[in-house]
């Protein structure tokens, strides 16, 4: 008995150190790989060992609690490798997003046994599980919204008449209900048990329901942040300090990764989850000037003469899948002797680094994308700013419009380039439901159609060109 | 566990992820929040203890959602991640 619990400890220990090489291995593209395999041998590890956890006075767990642990593996598990393995890459923000959940979901319900076993003792046990069953449980139904809304099953952003004042009570109101559990210990009664827990999932639905647009990447990260949190807080109720090392190591890189993003969007979290950017909100009247549509060879022709052309994808060039064709299309440019550099705004797409990964799935070499400070000077002298399916983050209104939800964001300066060519699905606001200044200025021209069917069209005609 | 011990691990598991992710290149945050997210998987061993203990229908009920939740974390979040870098294998280093 006593060896069966050594190495259970020492292999919790082994599979932190684990991670937290792993997690620092996947700081560095080259050594990232290699960081999440290290991370999963120490998730295996932990697996199996737990398999080997003793009984209350028995050498093993009971027979049948070990079937049903057997069972629920095997069904979560593979369902989640299966469609983590079938998902197009253009899809990984939701499918993050819905992992996640699940893990917060799975911290609230190690609360709610821990609440319903009766075993726990002293207010600091009861807090922590009462603050992780609240975590968790926000993290779990507001991720389910999240992903809803980027599967494209839930279209419109949704928001209440009274929408701040409804989040504020219904807050105040589970936390009350954690309070009160908190107080009577022991003798906290199911109902007051139920009613906590459907307060908390509720609240997870209610706050995310209005969110939308740019400012969903900064969302999913802060619910990463949060179930690590309730991992950690699960893990000091059952005292496994594996549990407690990872989900805070996460919890507080989730934070500062949350932080990091808001920041790009000079917008506080607060913000975010209480003012939620929304085309009601805008106070400005129309735009002037005109839509100037082209055709792709104009576009073509624009581009294959130019010097210098910076691309700036959006949240359409992932929709559309259109990554292969932008690299194709910029190999053909840069043998005609074109300088082409990608511009990455910090929120681009629905997740942080999302555009990112899409490159890097085409092949796009790392030193031609540059981050918005980098890049931003060097507008002044490109020939043409391509903006493949971007927005909000091109929008000149953030610099100088006032009563608009996004001032203060920083920009990518796509409107000091000579031309700037939108690729664009159809006329109107986009995600956000912001217009955009930048649509009506002179020197930009409209390229409607699908990213994926626009490109290729301008990759036909930069080849008649030679 | 002692309280103050617990206390002790909190603090510096918040330094550790703080200071690990602090050095991250843009490029790297969608891998990385999904690595960070399959690390926060560990709950299913969470869950697999509280299911080993579970002594009624209810509690194992809730047990088994639990794990399979904590399983699907894992393992979806595993997959996805590594998906994401493997793309940057064949990559030359830096610029």
């Amino acid at each position: 008995m006593e060896e069966i619990r050594w190495l259970i400890s020492a292999s919790y220990f082994v599979a932190a150190i684990l991670f937290i090489f792993g997690l620092k291995e996947m700081s560095s593209p080259t050594t990232a790989r290699k960081g999440i395999i290290w991370a999963g041998v120490g998730m295996v590890l932990a697996t199996a060992v737990t398999f080997l956890t003793p009984g209350e006075s028995t050498l093993f767990m009971p027979v049948d609690n070990l079937i049903l642990m057997v069972l629920a593996i095997a069904i979560g598990g593979s369902v989640a490798w299966i469609s983590g393995k079938r998902v197009a890459m253009t899809d990984m923000p939701q499918m993050v997003a819905i992992y996640n959940g699940m893990g917060g979901g799975a911290a609230a319900g190690i609360a709610a046994i821990e609440f319903a076993r009766g075993h726990m003792h002293g207010t600091m046990m009861f807090t922590l599980a009462a603050l992780g069953a609240l975590i968790g449980s926000v993290s779990f139904s507001g991720s389910i919204v999240a992903f809803a809304k980027l599967q494209g099953i839930m279209k419109k952003a949704f928001r209440l008449p009274t929408q701040n004042a409804v989040n504020i009570v219904l807050a105040l109101l589970t936390l009350g209900l954690g309070i009160a559990i908190v107080w009577s210990g022991q003798e906290a009664s199911a109902w007051l048990l139920l009613a906590f827990f459907l307060c908390a999932l509720v609240l997870g639905v209610i706050v995310t329901l209005p969110i939308g647009g740019a400012d969903m990447p900064v969302v999913i990260s802060l619910f990463n942040a949060f179930t690590g949190l309730a991992v950690g807080f699960e893990g000091y109720v059952m005292g496994n300090p594996a549990l407690i090392i990872a989900g805070i190591v996460v919890g507080a890189a989730g934070t500062l990764l949350t932080q990091l993003m808001a920041k790009a969007m000079n917008r506080p979290i607060t913000n975010i989850l209480f003012q939620p950017i929304s085309g009601e909100a805008q106070a400005g009247g129309a735009m002037e000037g005109t839509l100037k549509e082209v055709s792709a060879l104009d576009a073509a022709t624009m581009m294959h003469y130019a010097s210098k052309v910076i691309i700036i994808p959006g949240y359409g060039m992932a929709v559309a899948g259109a990554q292969h064709k932008v690299w194709e299309m910029t190999e053909l440019l840069e043998e005609a002797g074109v300088d082409v550099r990608f511009a990455i705004h910090p929120v681009a797409g629905r997740m942080p680094g999302h555009m990112n990964v899409l490159l890097a799935e085409a092949g796009v070499p790392y030193d031609k994308i540059f981050d918005l400070e980098e890049i931003n000077s060097d507008f002044n002298q490109a020939d043409v700013a391509l903006v493949i399916g971007a927005n909000d983050v091109v929008n000149p209104v953030a610099r100088s419009d006032k009563s608009s939800p996004i001032y203060g964001m920083p920009i990518l300066n796509a409107d000091h380039a000579a031309n700037v060519i939108v690729v664009k699905r159809g006329q109107g606001a986009g995600y956000s439901g912001i217009e955009n200044a930048l649509f009506y200025k002179d020197n930009c021209h409209m390229l409607y159609g699908s990213a994926q069917k626009v490109i290729a069209e301008v990759i036909q005609n930069v080849k008649t060109m030679g | 566990m002692e309280g103050s011990i617990a206390a002790y691990i909190f603090m510096l598991a918040a330094f550790t992820g703080y200071e690990v992710i602090s050095r991250v290149p843009v490029i790297l945050h969608t891998p990385l929040m999904s690595g960070s997210n399959f690390i926060h998987g560990v709950v299913l061993v969470g869950a697999m203890v509280a299911l080993g203990q579970a002594a009624t229908p209810l509690e194992q009920g809730i047990g088994f959602v639990a794990v399979l939740l904590g399983a699907a974390n894992a393992a979806g979040g595993y997959v996805v991640t590594e998906r994401m870098l493997a793309m940057f294998k064949n990559e030359k280093k830096g610029n």
